[in-house]
Formats: structure tokens, C-alpha cells, sequence
């Protein structure tokens, strides 16, 4: 039995207590962020139809979608270029994932509008409108680039917590695997994806597959990746609060050509140091270009590049031998969700 | 072991890039050799190089209307020209005109075809089965000169299947069957073996002209005997994608029981053949509308008797 003394004791640490915790949680909210919940996710593939990992996923998951699924979420999967994705090429008329702008967006359907502008219409009316209350939360976007990028995460806005703690939460779950993230936020070299028309609009490049090729390998890697991203959207709903974190991201700065000669054909391919080489840094001197009769073209930047997106082939036409990012630091707030 | 074989000298050689428009080692080796030709010349002759899809090459596609490697029979060659007919129908036809006619003494003696595939063949040597001397004989030159690799020797077509490719139009005919890369991509290493090759290729024919006895030998070849296609759902569609245990494997030994198929539910699907076989094109893009998953070969040994020129 305790003495009134002892209990008056008791009772001081307890308010000690109680006015620790107070300032504690003071300190806390400081630095989380309340997040509304995540309820409406999409997956698409085929935005590129003869990107084959998305488009047989995701028709998968159409027939039986108990993977996917999520307490607490609605997770639509779903095939945005159904034409390109028949007849196994890219795109029909333009590249469906350059045209969510505003021009494009908001053009007046004509006879001869291209079909990838009408798709991006119509797709805009089911999970947009982009930048509106109603527009879905979440997309995920899945890609193949023949290109060594091994599962690439894309960023479009690095000040998006909710999608930095997301992949933050990723590549701990497939560690010691790496999973490289890439922010393509520039000034005019970032490009208005299919699936930026969501709040948080994440991209799922993975690589190397050939374009019309489905390797088991590569579809294993995506799957797991949607699986983990979906693990984080239900923990993250239920209301667990995730600490600040910083991640390191490779940021876009510049995209370089390959050597032609005045009749615009390409007179030089990636040399075979740096094919395949993704993601490793690239010093000045390092050669780049292998030209007709054997010469090396080198790197002449004066810092450290880290090359992506080598020699995909889509990028031939887009005047694209590869991208030059640059490692950087972001860091994402603590984040909760709102209703819990 | 049949007695030493005597052909007439090799005149005329040509070498083709682009049968299909998205395989772009042969595409990008011959517009250089247009612009410079020294590279395919030799003492006794020099070959000629051309570009055989130009349409499909402009769009970057395999082919426009049809496949042009299959177009090569004397049922296309021989068919009256039609308004509707497709792009590569009358493309062969010019190339029937240009480096054969097929079958006939004023056919080229020699057609190089230069290729690429998605699946991981390494370097392969493709002939068709009928044409057994002079191939053979330069097969194995480059096996044994050309040290860049390993060089398998497959022969494409059944026994009594006539030959349809494009370098069945001159007398003999040889692919170089590189990969994998993915289509419409050019990569530096697969693009320098494939210029070692027909460089190598030439040394032979050289060699040949000028009196060289080449003598007997015994090779082991690989040969078509069927193909296997994806498992589907009755709509066409796959259900399956090639197991994990057998990308990549062509030439290795597939053996009844093992994995060849994975479903998306997780599933493994097993080879059920009777005998081993060694699987070749495993996984190419292009097969997928041709419903081939991959072709099925066995092994063989051919002996090949002396040769030297008339």
C-alpha cells in the first residue's frame, strides 16, 4: 500500500512526465507533415505498347487482381495506348507520354488530331483533371528502356514528401538490390507524363529489355517494386508516421546527341566503355563516342556526370545517345497521414 | 570420306544489311561500305553491299507489308506483279533480278546476309541445309580464324523445305546471326564482330580464288526441327512468359522436364519433348507473331570433303 508521501511522489514524475511528452509532441509536429490519406491509385502500362513488362501486368492484374489489391485502397489497373499496345509499336501517331500539357490537353478534338492527343484526353477525364481536387492520388506508370538502368524510380518534383518517403521506403525493402532514383524536374527538359496527371505521379523505369520482348526477369523486378510501393500506401494510410529521411537521387542537367554530319545521320554510337554503364560516374576523358573508323570521342565536361537512358533505342529519334544527371541529396519531412 | 571437290572461282559477292529495317549492325556496316568499299575488297574480287529493305529501314520496322526473309521462294519470285501487293513481294523481285535469278548460272556465287536478333545467340553462322560444300568450308575458316569468339553452326531449314531467305538467291549464301540487342538499338561490340566477320568471311573467298586446298573435316552443326510457340488464353494473348531458367540459354542442352514457361500466377510450365534438343532463338522479338517462343535443333555432325577451286 502506498503512503500519501510516496503517492504525491508518483505524482510529481507524472506531471514531469506528461509536460515531457507535451514538448516532445510539440517538437515532433515541428517536423511532420500531415498527409491526406491515399485512396485512389492507378497502375498503368502499355504507354508505350511494345514496353512489355506494364502492358502484361497489367492485363494480368485486369484478369485477377488479388495482388494488387489493399485495405483501404481502390487500385485500378489499367492499359493506356490500347492501339500502340495491339500492334506492338511505341506510339500510332505521337508519343503518348509527352502530350498531358495544357495545350494538349485542352485542344479542340478535330478529325486529324493525333490518337495519342485524344487517349490523353479521354485519360485525363477518367483519373485527372490534372491539378484538380478530384484527380486521382496516385499513379504508377510502368516502363522498359533497353537501356542498363536496372528498377529505376522517377521523380517529377522534389519537393513531393509524400512520393520521397515512398521511395525511400522501396529501396530499403529491395536492398542490398539498388534501385536508382531519377528526378527529371528541370526547367525545360522535363516532359508532361501520362501519369502526371495524378497528385503524385510516380514512373517505373526497368531495364534492359528489348522493346517487344518480355523477359521474366525484368517482370519479376517491376512486380515487386508495385509491391512494395502499394505496402507503403496502406502503412501509410493506417497511420504510422514515417521520420524525416534523405535519399540520394540522380537530377537531370542535360541530354547529349550523337556526333552527325551535316545530312543528320549519326556518324558515331556509344562506345563500349560506356554502354550498359547507367548510373556509373563519368569523368572527363572517359570515352563516350566510337566513331566509323575507330576513334574515340571522350568526355569533355569538366565534374563528375553520372549517364542514363545509354543508348535507348526510342531516344534514336528523339536525338537522345544518352542523359547526364548529377547525384543530389533530397530530404522529405516527417509524414503522416491526415486521418489517423 | 568423298574425294577433294572442285567449284568454279568466286566472282561475284554481295553482302546484304537491313532484310529486316530494325536490325542495325548490317544497316549501319553497309552505309559506311557504300560511302567507303575498301574494307570488301580483296586481290581476287571485291563484294558488293546493299541495303535490301530501304523502306523498312527509313521507319525503323522489321518489314512494311511482310516479312522479307520469307519472301525468297520461287512461288514470290516468279508471281505476276500485282497492284496490291506487298512492299517486300516486289522488293525480292528486284533482288531476284539484281543478285541471282535464283537457281540460275548468272546468279551472284555468293550473298552475305547480316542480321540481329533479341535473343542471346552470340555469333551464329546460318546456312541452309541443302548448301553444303562451300558454306561449310567457309564456317569453319571462321572458326578457326576468326578469334573474336564462338562461332555455332546452324542450319535454318528442313530437309526438304526450300530455302527462303535472301541469300538463297545467289548460288550460296551464309547469315551472320548477332546478338542479343534490342531492335532499333546499335551497339559497338556486336557492330565490330560483325565487320570481323564478313572481313574474315572475304579472306576466305580469297583464299580460295587463289588455289588454297582447303581440306576434309568434321563439324558439328545444329538443326532445325521444329519450334515451339507461348502457351495462350483463347484470345491469343500469352499467358506465359519464357521461364527465367531458359533466357538466354540458346545452343545449352534442354532436356524433357525442364522449366521452359512461367505464367504470371506463378506457375512453371516444363518441356515435354521425348529427346534433348538445343534451343536456339529463345525469346526474339520478332517470333512472337510468327508464334515461335523458340526453335528446337539437335546436333549433328557433318563431314565436309576437300575443296579447292577449279
Amino acid at each position: 500500500m502506498t503512503s500519501p508521501a510516496t503517492l504525491n511522489h508518483h505524482k510529481d514524475h507524472y506531471i514531469c512526465f506528461q509536460q515531457s511528452l507535451k514538448l516532445l509532441n510539440r517538437m515532433t509536429s515541428c517536423s511532420v507533415v500531415l498527409g491526406a490519406p491515399v485512396r485512389r491509385v492507378a497502375i498503368f502500362g502499355g504507354t508505350h505498347g511494345n514496353e512489355l513488362s506494364g502492358v502484361f501486368l497489367v492485363k494480368h492484374w485486369q484478369k485477377n487482381g488479388a495482388e494488387i489489391q489493399r485495405s483501404g485502397l481502390q487500385v485500378t489497373p489499367f492499359i493506356t495506348n490500347p492501339r500502340a499496345v495491339k500492334k506492338c509499336t511505341r506510339y500510332i501517331d505521337c508519343d503518348l507520354n509527352r502530350v498531358f500539357d495544357p495545350d494538349n490537353l485542352g485542344r479542340k478534338v478535330m478529325e486529324d488530331i493525333p490518337y495519342e492527343v485524344r487517349k490523353a484526353q479521354e485519360i485525363n477525364n477518367l483519373f485527372g483533371p490534372k491539378g484538380s481536387d478530384v484527380a486521382y492520388d496516385l499513379i504508377f506508370d510502368l516502363h522498359n528502356t533497353t537501356s542498363n538502368m536496372g528498377g529505376t524510380l522517377i521523380l517529377e518534383n522534389s519537393g513531393n514528401d509524400f512520393i520521397i518517403q515512398m521511395f525511400h521506403y522501396i529501396k530499403n525493402a529491395l536492398a542490398p538490390e539498388s534501385c536508382p532514383v531519377f528526378l527529371i524536374e528541370h526547367p525545360n527538359l522535363k516532359y508532361a507524363t501520362t501519369r502526371s496527371i495524378a497528385k503524385h505521379p510516380v514512373g517505373v523505369e526497368v531495364g534492359p529489355q528489348p522493346q517487344g520482348v518480355l523477359r521474366a526477369d525484368i517482370l519479376d523486378k517491376m512486380r515487386k517494386i508495385i509491391k512494395h510501393g502499394l505496402d507503403f500506401v496502406r502503412i501509410f494510410n493506417e497511420g504510422e508516421e514515417f521520420p524525416p529521411c534523405t535519399i540520394e537521387v540522380y537530377r537531370i542537367i542535360e541530354k547529349v546527341d550523337y556526333p552527325r554530319n551535316k545530312n543528320d545521320e549519326i556518324i558515331a554510337i556509344i562506345h563500349p566503355c560506356l554502354q550498359d554503364q547507367d548510373w556509373q560516374p563519368l569523368n572527363k576523358g572517359d570515352p563516350v563516342f566510337l566513331t566509323c573508323d575507330g576513334e574515340t570521342i571522350a568526355y569533355e565536361g569538366d565534374s563528375t556526370v553520372y549517364p542514363t537512358f545509354v543508348n535507348e533505342a526510342a531516344y534514336y529519334e528523339k536525338k537522345q545517345a544518352f542523359v547526364k544527371t548529377v547525384k543530389v541529396k533530397l530530404t522529405a519531412k516527417g509524414l503522416r497521414s491526415s486521418s489517423s | 570420306m568423298a574425294a577433294l571437290q572442285r567449284l568454279q572461282p568466286v566472282s561475284h559477292v554481295a553482302v546484304s544489311g537491313g532484310t529486316h529495317g530494325n536490325e542495325m549492325s548490317g544497316i549501319y556496316l553497309v552505309k559506311h561500305w557504300l560511302r567507303e568499299p575498301s574494307a570488301l575488297q580483296r586481290d581476287s574480287f571485291s563484294a558488293t553491299p546493299f541495303l535490301a529493305n530501304p523502306l523498312a529501314i527509313e521507319r525503323c520496322v522489321r518489314y512494311v507489308g511482310r516479312d522479307l526473309n520469307r519472301t525468297f521462294t520461287k512461288q514470290f519470285l516468279n508471281s505476276k506483279a500485282a497492284w496490291d501487293e506487298p512492299y517486300e513481294v516486289q522488293r525480292a523481285r528486284e533482288i531476284n533480278q539484281l543478285y541471282g535469278p535464283k537457281g540460275s548460272a548468272q546468279a551472284f556465287d555468293f550473298l552475305f546476309e547480316l542480321h540481329n536478333t533479341t535473343a542471346n545467340v552470340g555469333a551464329c553462322l546460318i546456312a541452309s541445309v541443302q548448301d553444303n560444300l562451300l558454306p561449310m568450308h567457309l564456317c569453319h575458316f571462321i572458326q578457326t580464324h576468326c578469334t573474336l569468339g564462338h562461332y555455332p553452326i546452324l542450319l535454318y531449314n528442313l530437309p526438304d523445305q526450300e530455302a527462303y531467305s535472301i541469300s538463297s538467291v545467289a548460288k550460296h549464301g551464309l547469315a551472320f546471326e548477332l546478338g542479343p540487342q534490342p531492335q532499333g538499338v546499335l551497339r559497338a561490340d556486336l557492330l565490330t564482330q560483325m565487320g570481323a566477320l564478313v572481313a574474315c568471311a572475304l579472306d576466305f573467298i580469297d583464299l580460295f580464288n587463289k588455289g588454297t586446298t582447303f581440306p576434309a573435316f568434321e563439324t558439328e552443326a545444329y538443326r532445325f526441327i521444329g519450334s515451339v510457340d507461348y502457351p495462350r488464353h483463347p484470345d491469343g494473348e500469352l499467358c506465359a512468359s519464357v521461364h527465367s531458367k531458359l533466357q538466354d540459354k540458346d545452343f545449352l542442352p534442354l532436356r524433357p522436364g525442364d522449366p521452359i514457361f512461367q505464367t504470371f500466377s506463378g506457375e512453371e510450365i516444363l518441356y515435354q519433348g521425348h529427346a534433348t534438343i538445343y534451343p536456339v532463338f529463345i525469346n526474339e522479338a520478332a517470333y512472337y507473331e510468327k508464334k515461335i517462343a523458340f526453335n528446337k535443333t539437335e546436333k549433328c555432325s557433318l563431314s565436309i570433303p576437300a575443296l579447292q577451286r577449279e
